[in-house]
This record gives C-alpha cells, structure tokens and sequence, in this order.
C-alpha cells in the first residue's frame, strides 16, 4: 500500500518467473531486429560511408568504438540502478540483472579501449596516451572487474548482490568524469560524437550508420544480458516449482 | 546530540588507545613506506637526475601503497571480537562510527605518512622547492585515500582473504587522487601555481567526506548480517 504509486509492472519484474516468461518473448525480436541493424550499420560503415577528408578510412573504426564505449557505460549505469534497486526494494530480479550486466559492461570497455588503440595508433602515432578519457575508461574497466571479483568472493548470494551494489554505486562517481572528461582537460580525444541538444558535427552519411550501429549493439547486448538473466533466473530458483515444471517437461 | 558526540569521542579514542597498544602494527605501514621508496633507486637507477624526476609520483605511489596495506586492519578486529555488531547496533547513525574510526586510523597512516614523506623526498632527490607541495598534497590527499579505504574494508571485512581483493577494489578509485597528488608536486617543483590541483584534491576531500562513510556504513551493514 505504502508506494501504490508505482506501476504494475514494477512489481511483476520481481517475480522471476514473470521475467523469464517475458524475456523469452522479447528475445527473438531482439535476436532479429539486432541482428539486422547490426548488419547494415557494419556494412553501411564499412563499405558505403564516404571516407573521412583526413583520416581517409581508418576512421571507419568509429562504428565499433563508439557504440562498445557508450554501452560500457550504459551498461554500468544498468548495473548500479539494478543494484539501487535491489538494495531498497530487495528485489531478487534486479540482483540477477545486476550480476549478469557486470561481465558484458567489462567485455564492452575491453572493446572500446582496444579499438580505440587501434584508432589511435594511425591518428596519434601511438597504442595508449595516459589522458583523461582513456584513463577514466580504463578505470571503468577496473570497476567491473573489481564488482565480478567481489561478486565471486562473496559465498552468500543475497549478501554478494548487496555488497557489490554498494560498489556499484560507489563507482558511479566515474561515470560523469568520463562523460565530461573531453570537456573539462585538453586531450587527445575528440569531443562526443552524439549530443541530445546538438546536431552531430559529422556529415548524415557518416553519423546516420553509427546511430544504426548504437542501436544494434543495444539490442544485441540486451540480448546477450538477457540469456544471462534467465541462466542466472534457472540457477537460483531451481528449487521452485515451475523450474523444476519446465525443465522437467 | 550530546550522546551522539559522545559515541564519536569514544570510538575515536578507543581506537587510539587500541592502535597505541599494538605498537608494531602502527609502525609497519611507515617501514613499508620507506622500503617501497628505498626500492625504486635500487631497481630503477640511482642516478639523481632521473631520481628527482621521479621522485612526485614515486613518493606518491608509495604513501598510497602503505595507505591501501594499513586499510585492511580497520575494521578487522572489531569484526572479529564482535564489537563491531555492537557498535552498529548502537542507536546512533553508522556514519559517525566509520567516520570516527576512519579520523584515528588517518592520524595514525595518513598524518605519520606525510610527516616521514620529507625524509623520502630526500632519499629520492626531490628539489628541495617540491617539499611544500608535497606535504600539503599528502595531507589533503590521504584522508580521502583513507575514507575510500574504508569503502573497500567494510565490505571485504567478512570475508578471511579479503587482502587481494580490497586493493582490486580500492585501487581504481584511488587513480584520481594520485594523478593530482603527484601534479601538485610536480607543479611545485616547475615553480608553477599549484591552487588548483589543491582546490582539486580538497574538492575530493569534501566530497569523500560527505559520501564515503555513508556508503562504508551500508557496506558494513551488510558485511555483519551476511
């Protein structure tokens, strides 16, 4: 009664059964959609996209570093707002979200930092410059890391997704300071491609596939979570009647 | 209110009588210190041109080093006697508790590390210009090395090999406070204005101060129940 004001489907999130059952609605939609996006943003980048006036096609890269750096951090946000509301809600799902939203967000910032070393080694002449954009991603890494290693040491689920939440939102102070890192130091760095305000500073031709590209990681990662998700939904409530039900059938 | 500062003065001052009783354990962290610091003309070279270009960050990565070593007793033995339980079962709010504790252990770390830290700075060769900086970063910079610390202890205080873990934990939050530490002192030893990676460091201190505890609380919290 106390907090009427939230929506119903807040609450059917915390039933575990109801998230596997929508979850496995959604997936094919997002298997197809994704995966067609994803198509056509890499091939439209790749191939179609005019070549940028001086960095010729080396920039094409963009079309995986921006969309792995954006969903590393999106994907931390994810994982701290999961885990704020498992910590006030002590609600089971968004742990398990949580917990499989970590290893992606850390294989998404391997991605991000790595081509983005390759981006810079023809346009800076070198792998790593230790500036403010590239160390706060690093530091992005290290977080995940240090969630999945907290996560693992804790034996007890129920106080693992607590602690790690504590960590989490700990480390949401990265979040800003990577987002404003280009603004605030001179680096290397270009500027955001995307802005909510502002029109991108790029040609359409060039930003339209990069938009498709964010998008399909999007649904392709939400997809990878959620096979996560109803793995970790099956491990934890095995002993429940309706898993026993469904796996046994 | 009266009991509330009461809890804070006696936390605060059972931990210094504690801490003063186990004498070895308050001095380990400053050897360490001085050893890590004694290594790197070992390792690296010991020519003083080079040393002294070193010598900011050096310095720098040692204090947050024996920092990071001393955070893991913090709350240790109090877990272990159980008066931890029994200081958080205390009506009182948890945030006074870690923030009282946290005040003893950095007087004790923090404070002793950036009054040897001359001693090194001379060891490596830093200009003598540089000294000034260097304190003044080390002792805005420690207390927020130590209120992170705490962060990292409350919620690995549970568990029997928490050593490795705390530091995979602490470490990366510990990166900005290094990078301004060690820029304060390279600054002052160019002769360049060094306010404002002052004002940078105290900013974090404000803010560590203000949100650490509270998140060290909740940490410990769920450390004692799990």
């Amino acid at each position: 009664m106390a907090s009427s004001w939230l929506p119903r489907w807040f609450y059917q999130l915390a039933s575990p059964r109801w998230c596997y059952s929508i979850t496995g609605k959604l997936i094919p939609w997002f298997a197809a959609v994704g995966g067609l996006l994803f198509v056509i943003g890499l091939v439209w980048g790749l191939a179609f996209a005019p070549s940028d006036y001086q960095q010729g096609n080396s920039f094409r890269i963009i079309y995986l570093h921006v969309p792995t750096a954006i969903l590393a951090q999106s994907f931390y946000m994810l994982m701290a707002i999961a885990g704020a509301i498992g910590l006030i809600w002590k609600m089971k799902v968004a742990d398990m979200v949580a917990k499989s939203v970590a290893p992606l967000g850390a294989a998404l910032a391997v991605l991000a930092l790595a081509t983005g070393a390759i981006w810079g080694k023809p346009t800076w002449g070198s792998w790593w410059v230790l500036d403010a954009r590239l160390t706060s991603m690093l530091v992005l890494l290290f977080l995940y890391l240090g969630v999945m290693a907290l996560n693992s040491a804790i034996e007890s689920e129920t106080t693992a997704a607590k602690s790690t939440a504590v960590l989490a939102l700990v480390g949401l102070v990265n979040i800003p300071i990577i987002k404003y890192s280009v603004e605030w130091w001179n680096t290397l760095h270009q500027p955001a491609t995307f802005k909510l305000t502002e029109k991108p500073a790029m040609p359409a031709e060039m930003w339209v596939p990069l938009l498709v590209m964010v998008i399909a990681l999007y649904l392709v990662f939400g997809l990878a979570m959620m096979l996560r998700l109803r793995n970790e939904i099956l491990t934890r409530e095995r002993r429940a009647g309706w898993v026993k039900e469904l796996l046994g059938s | 209110m009266s009991s509330t500062v009461q809890l804070f003065r006696q936390t605060f001052k059972r931990d210094l009588t504690l801490a003063f009783r186990r004498k070895s354990e308050l001095i380990n962290p400053l050897i360490f210190f001085l050893i890590v610091a004694s290594l790197f003309p070992i390792g690296v070279s010991p020519e003083p041109n080079f040393l002294s270009q070193l010598a900011p960050g050096l310095v720098w990565v040692a204090a947050l080093l024996a920092t990071l070593l001393s955070m893991e007793t913090l709350f240790k033995s109090d877990y272990e006697d159980g008066s931890l339980e029994q200081l958080l079962l205390s009506p009182q709010p948890v945030f006074l508790v870690v923030l009282s504790k946290v005040l003893a252990h950095w007087l004790l770390s923090g404070l002793a590390l950036t009054l040897v830290a001359p001693l090194l700075g001379v060891m490596l060769f830093l200009p003598s210009e540089g000294m000034p900086g260097l304190m003044l970063s080390l002792l805005l910079g420690t207390p927020t090395l130590s209120l992170i610390g705490a962060i990292g202890a409350a919620l690995t205080v549970g568990l029997r090999r928490g050593g490795v873990l705390i530091s995979l934990l602490v470490l990366p939050l510990y990166i900005p406070v290094l990078i301004f530490g060690s820029s304060a002192v390279q600054a002052a030893v160019t002769g360049l204005p060094l306010d404002g990676y002052l004002a940078l460091l105290g900013a974090m201190l404000a803010l560590a101060l203000a949100l650490a505890p509270i998140a060290a609380g909740a940490a410990l919290k769920i450390s004692v129940s799990g």
